[in-house]
């Protein structure tokens, strides 16, 4: 077990309270933007995905990299995108 | 340069939290979503810096098709299909999370051809790239089964096989062991694959047991999913922004589920297990002779004209007939004429977390009538009409009352408290949960059958008449 791995098992924990207390506040009215909004963020494996796609080998690794590229693209581009127009339709006022 | 990357990540974390933060209200919603966009492009950048990237012809590539097909997605979508989109984005998430910690396994392995493992890895690392690829590949096709459900492609109805239950523990049971004998010997990358297409049926058999109204507890369970996969990437990789990110995004939807699950008073459990709403069968249900009177939209209309106060319950009929325009066309008709109109929302109407606000946004509803279960429900005894449209299941008096019904004990929105009641169904046939209900034969309810779009659109014109 090295040092590394103990902090990231505290950001990971921390992070978990934090979810709990920002999320809870979210009211029910905006679930649906807050499950593709989220769904955008997780899309944050992305990074991983550029470093494995751009390793310079042609190789196995280079191919899933690049598939996973696609994959997180479309989950961050898509995602972000689709919480926008849903969140832009959110009015207060009565349109005349 | 490397404690700089670092602190651009840091960055990035804080603005997905600030953009979280800001989905509390819906004025600064939409700015939220634009911050998380902006920490999500920073990392972006940041890694393509990144001296290990030596070859950007396929990064761009991927890019450029991701986004196409993203930017497409994201602008054709019909908000009535958002659920199974959602549940697409998050399948593409998960299986972008196993995909990487494959790719990190091959790098870490010394060998591009494994034929010998010459690398050194960490357990820790085995570990989690054993948790990435079962949960990413779990995620991603049980998401697209959801998926598939949602948008009639697979029936909705549980499907159901012997020892479903016991075939699942021993394939999850199996995935363990096989994941002990890898992390002990890592050079045997064929046990991966094993784990991964376990993965694969275990996402498959563990998502057609449940029926399409118990979606929103699923689609909110593959989004925690998405998020822990990424997490466990993160662990893979030693990158805390993956941490960060994946782990706000495990519990957004694990709150979600929690909140779900309560709505209608079943334990996760009961929902991914016990295939609720594969016991109906509607001959049966259609020799029980009962009788209700069936009123027409003239009648309906004559009703809401002398109607002061007025409050509607959206179901997930709505959706399923496209109906929240002229819906929302019908409330301005009645605010005209001085009503009061309001809607009252339950936390499991539709086919995902908040399905219904959406919509009735879509139609121009504006958001201060869009009212929640616990904000409403002491109104109903002094509304003089509450108008059900698309939803069975939700005001189900039975859930109060009759204990031996699979809704008993889930909190109800209290329609049968107004002074009248009128309900828009196709049919008399029973909701989800296969609980005839009660409501439709009481006294002061008047049923109009009909797709609901043509029926609100006939009230819409008597009324204008």
């Amino acid at each position: 077990m090295t040092e590394l791995l103990i902090v990231s098992i505290t950001i990971f924990v921390l992070a978990a309270f934090l979810g709990v207390e920002v999320i809870s506040k979210v009211p029910p009215l905006l679930h649906t933007p807050l499950m593709s909004g989220s769904n955008a963020i997780s899309g944050i494996t992305l990074v991983g995905s550029l470093i494995a796609a751009g390793e310079g080998h042609a190789g196995l690794s280079v191919i899933l990299g690049t598939i996973a590229v696609v994959l997180a693209t479309i989950n961050v581009v898509g995602g972000f995108l689709v919480t926008d127009r849903m969140l832009k339709m959110f009015r207060k006022e009565r349109p005349k | 340069m490397n404690a700089l990357v670092s602190l651009l990540y840091l960055l990035a974390s804080v603005l997905f939290v600030v953009g979280l933060k800001k989905l509390s209200s819906p004025k600064t919603a939409r700015q939220g979503n634009g911050l998380a966009a902006l920490g999500m492009l920073i990392a972006i950048v940041v890694t393509l810096t990144d001296q290990k990237i030596l070859d950007f012809t396929y990064i761009i590539a991927g890019l450029v098709l991701g986004s196409g097909v993203g930017v497409w997605l994201a602008l054709r979508v019909q908000m009535t299909a958002m659920p199974q989109m959602v549940g697409v984005l998050n399948g593409f998430g998960g299986g972008a999370s196993a995909l990487v910690a494959f790719a990190e396994y091959l790098r870490l392995s010394g060998d591009k051809d494994l034929t010998v493992w010459t690398g050194q890895a960490s357990i820790d690392v085995l570990v989690t790239i054993v948790l990435s690829i079962l949960i990413g590949t779990v995620t991603i096709v049980g998401s697209m089964i959801a998926s598939a459900k949602l948008h009639g492609i697979m029936r909705g109805a549980p499907i159901l096989y012997a020892f479903q239950k016991q075939s699942n523990a021993v394939m999850a049971l199996a995935v363990i062991v096989l994941g002990v004998f890898f992390v002990l010997d890592p050079s045997l990358w064929y046990l991966l694959i094993i784990i991964a297409g376990l993965a694969m049926v275990l996402g498959v058999t563990s998502v057609i047991p449940i029926g399409g109204a118990d979606m929103p507890v699923v689609i909110s369970l593959m989004n925690s999913y998405s998020g822990l996969a990424g997490a466990m990437t993160g662990f893979v990789l030693s990158n805390d922004v993956l941490v960060i990110s994946g782990t706000l995004v495990g519990t957004s939807g694990l709150i979600l589920t929690k909140i779900m699950c309560k709505a209608m008073n079943r334990s996760l459990a009961n929902v991914l297990f016990a295939g609720v709403g594969a016991d109906y069968d509607p001959t049966v249900q259609a020799t029980e002779q009962r009788t209700v009177i069936r009123y027409t939209p003239q009648d309906i209309a004559t009703i809401l004209e002398s109607a002061q106060s007025v409050i509607i319950i959206p179901g997930y009929g709505l959706a399923v007939a496209q109906a929240q325009h002229v819906l929302q066309e019908l409330v301005n008709v009645l605010t005209q004429r001085g009503m009061q109109v309001r809607y009252a929302i339950h936390p499991v109407a539709g086919r995902m977390p908040g399905h219904m606000n959406v919509l009735l946004a879509e139609a121009n509803a504006p958001y201060d009538i869009l009212l929640e279960m616990d904000q409403i429900n002491d109104d109903f005894q002094n509304t003089d009409v509450a108008l059900v449209i698309g939803a069975n299941d939700v005001v189900n008096p039975a859930a109060r009352t009759k204990k031996s019904s699979p809704l008993y004990g889930m909190p109800i929105l209290n329609v049968d408290y107004a002074r009248t009641v009128i309900v828009c169904k196709r049919s008399l046939n029973p909701g989800f949960a296969g609980e005839d209900n009660e409501l439709f034969y009481n006294e002061k309810t008047m049923m109009v059958f009909g797709d609901a779009k043509d029926t609100v659109t006939k009230l819409v014109q008597q009324l204008k008449a």
